[in-house]
């Protein structure tokens, strides 16, 4: 945070009215980044724009059903939403034709872009298009309620094995859905329909494959713990592999006290009776690079995957993959790709294709070497799809301390770029969302929601249960409270 | 406008209001030194029992708690001194697992929400690490990107 004395100094540029502050996206980076420039700006308004009619991005749709103590960073961005100058506009889409980004630009001193990363990584392997090959970010929208995704339907019960391709906290999310007692999924706020389909399941086998080896899991302790307690569950794994990987990679791991404990809980697990029974199991498969799935006789649904086998070249540290030219397949019914997600460029920004972010500087959007006046851009779309919530609430305020270090320093922003002195904000937007049929919700709109969502949730035993459809969404709300949220 | 005015009325959790229910500011035998991450030292009173993250909450201390400590994040996290760090109870597996994604993780790190205060502990310092890396706001160079 900026000190006291820096916040005696303002803006020569903007003066005797507030700084107008747009921020697209309302997860976890959009509501840091907005509870920071609160705190470092006292004269300032912040309208949020969000897609979908309600709030907290991957928080409500990719934090898993079965981790609620994760969602009480909620309490946080609503606390940030009772702050006057804070506007939360849901169901309005910025970079349509409807609302271009040129219309925020003019209304606007500063934009930040926090609408994360959309899209997921394909293999790029014959098949991928078949029936019951999913994206994990497609499945894991589809039972948090994703409305984008309600329609996925997967084939749950007519296979008994599935494919998870990646090795990261998602890949192990899933499998832990995949694997988990129903009666425990119950109590949690996964959708109804997705709890049906689970509860019909016949999955039994989960394989969590990786390219390279144990050292490069990516992965973390809790998840890695979680998954072997599951009840009935048997683990197994490469166990040579992984003593040998440990064993040569000592020198590393003493490095990295992350990376010792997660191969320690590993290694704890080397003849435990989880290895030895349980009529479900899951297993981490190790150098394995997807070649190819292979169809059934219908030619429609996924029977199987090819790999090529891989041997590890280089230091431990920055192992790689070396195709062996070897070939292996595993009969499976339902594969989920979970190799990253990737964000998409909007319009009007510079973007940066081949790292899929926006190019920045401490959060300041550059194009070229030459910083952007009065944009800036926060979370998985400024530094790619990684981390927890702690890192991009630590990268959001970064973002935060370098907008009000440049409104302190009087540099340019977005008024000083298009001439328009006089910026309103989400006034100035208003004939505009008349003319296009724009409705937006306020964050008290998606308060009569989420109360809606807590008492059909009650009734059943759940924390809450989600509305799957904007539809279903918006028909909480009445016309009066339409008209009134504005 | 009716925004605001219903907005009000949000319920916020009682954890966030003031830390432990009964305790007010000033009460306790206990002194510890919080460090915040621009160098300001804030020195507070606890009672037995009291959290850091209690203690924050009281004294309006910016140390945030996302997951409004239930072991599930690392944004709670501080740095002790050795020596207040030996008289603690050993951190256990669950609060190991959330400080290795800890930014700038010590080897006396600890979650905030995890220290309990006790006579043995009188007198602790706790430093809130520098999360951002925003070097430009205390005027020296930027170094990476």
């Amino acid at each position: 945070m900026l000190s006291s004395n820096a916040m005696r100094a303002f803006s020569t540029a903007i003066r005797g009215r507030p700084l107008h502050v747009a921020v697209i996206g309302s997860g976890p980076a959009g509501f840091y980044t907005a509870h920071r420039v609160l705190k470092d700006i006292p004269d300032v308004k912040i309208d949020m724009f969000e897609s979908l009619p309600v709030p907290h991005g991957l928080v409500r749709f990719g934090v898993a059903p079965d981790h609620p103590e994760v969602k009480n960073v909620m309490n946080k961005f609503d606390e940030v939403a009772t702050d006057d100058r804070f506007t939360f506009l849901g169901n309005v889409h910025v970079g349509g034709k409807d609302l271009p980004l040129s219309a925020l630009k003019s209304n606007y001193d500063a934009i930040v872009f926090s609408y994360g990363a959309s899209e997921d990584r394909r293999l790029i392997v014959p098949g991928e298009d078949l029936q019951n090959v999913y994206s994990a970010r497609s499945f894991v929208g589809w039972y948090n309620g994703l409305p984008n995704h309600r329609e996925l339907m997967p084939d749950l019960d007519s296979t008994d094995t599935a494919v998870i391709i990646g090795q990261g906290n998602v890949a192990l999310d899933i499998a832990r859905m995949l694997l988990s007692p129903i009666d425990v999924l119950r109590k949690t706020d996964v959708t109804d329909y997705a709890l049906e389909a689970l509860s019909k399941s016949r999955i039994k086998h989960v394989h969590v494959v990786g390219r390279r080896g144990p050292l490069q899991a990516a992965f973390t302790a809790k998840e890695l713990r979680e998954q072997m307690k599951l009840p009935g569950v048997r683990f197994s794994t490469d166990v040579q592999l992984l003593q040998s990987e440990i064993a040569n990679g000592a020198e590393y791991l003493n490095k990295s006290r992350p990376l010792k404990r997660l191969m320690s809980i590993l290694e704890k697990e080397i003849g435990s009776p989880n290895m030895l029974s349980g009529d479900k199991s899951w297993t981490l498969d190790f150098l394995r690079s997807p070649s190819r799935i292979i169809p059934d006789s219908t030619n429609n649904n996924v029977a199987a995957i090819e790999y090529e086998l891989n041997r590890l070249d280089g230091p431990a540290e920055s192992r790689r993959a070396i195709g062996t030219g070897q070939f292996v397949t595993q009969d499976c019914g339902l594969i989920l790709r979970s190799i990253g997600y990737k964000s998409i460029a909007m319009e009007g920004i510079p973007f940066d294709e081949s790292s899929g972010r926006v190019p920045n500087k401490y959060g300041k959007v550059l194009d070229g070497e030459n910083e952007v006046p009065g944009l800036y851009t926060a979370g998985w779309l400024k530094r790619g799809p990684t981390g927890v919530i702690a890192t991009t609430m630590n990268d959001a305020y970064e973002t935060a301390d370098t907008l009000a270090a440049d409104f302190v320093a009087g540099k340019p922003f977005l008024n000083e770029v298009d001439g328009v002195g006089q910026k309103t904000g989400s006034q100035g937007l208003l004939q505009l969302f008349k003319d296009n049929k724009i409705r937006p919700i306020s964050y008290v709109d998606w308060k009569l929601i989420e109360k809606m969502e807590f008492e059909a949730g009650q009734k059943i035993g759940k924390p809450r249960e989600k509305f799957g459809r904007v539809e279903d969404m918006l028909a909480v709300l009445s016309t009066e409270d339409l008209k009134t949220s504005m | 406008m009716p925004f605001i005015t219903q907005l009000k009325r949000l319920r916020l959790p009682t954890a966030l209001r003031h830390g432990k229910e009964g305790v007010s500011r000033g009460d306790g035998p206990y002194t510890v030194h919080f460090i915040t991450p621009e160098g300001e030292k804030i020195d507070v009173k606890a009672t037995e029992g009291d959290t850091m993250l209690d203690l924050a909450q009281r004294y309006d201390i910016e140390l945030e708690c996302a997951c409004e400590g239930s072991l599930a994040c690392s944004t709670c996290h501080v740095i002790c001194e050795q020596e207040y760090y030996d008289k603690m109870e050993e951190p256990t597996d669950e609060e190991n697992d959330m400080l290795d994604l800890a930014f700038g993780l010590t080897d006396t790190s600890r979650l905030g929400c995890q220290i309990t205060m006790n006579k043995d502990l009188d007198g602790l310092t706790v430093k809130m690490p520098s999360a951002t890396r925003n070097m430009r706001v205390d005027g020296s160079k930027p170094t990476h990107h």
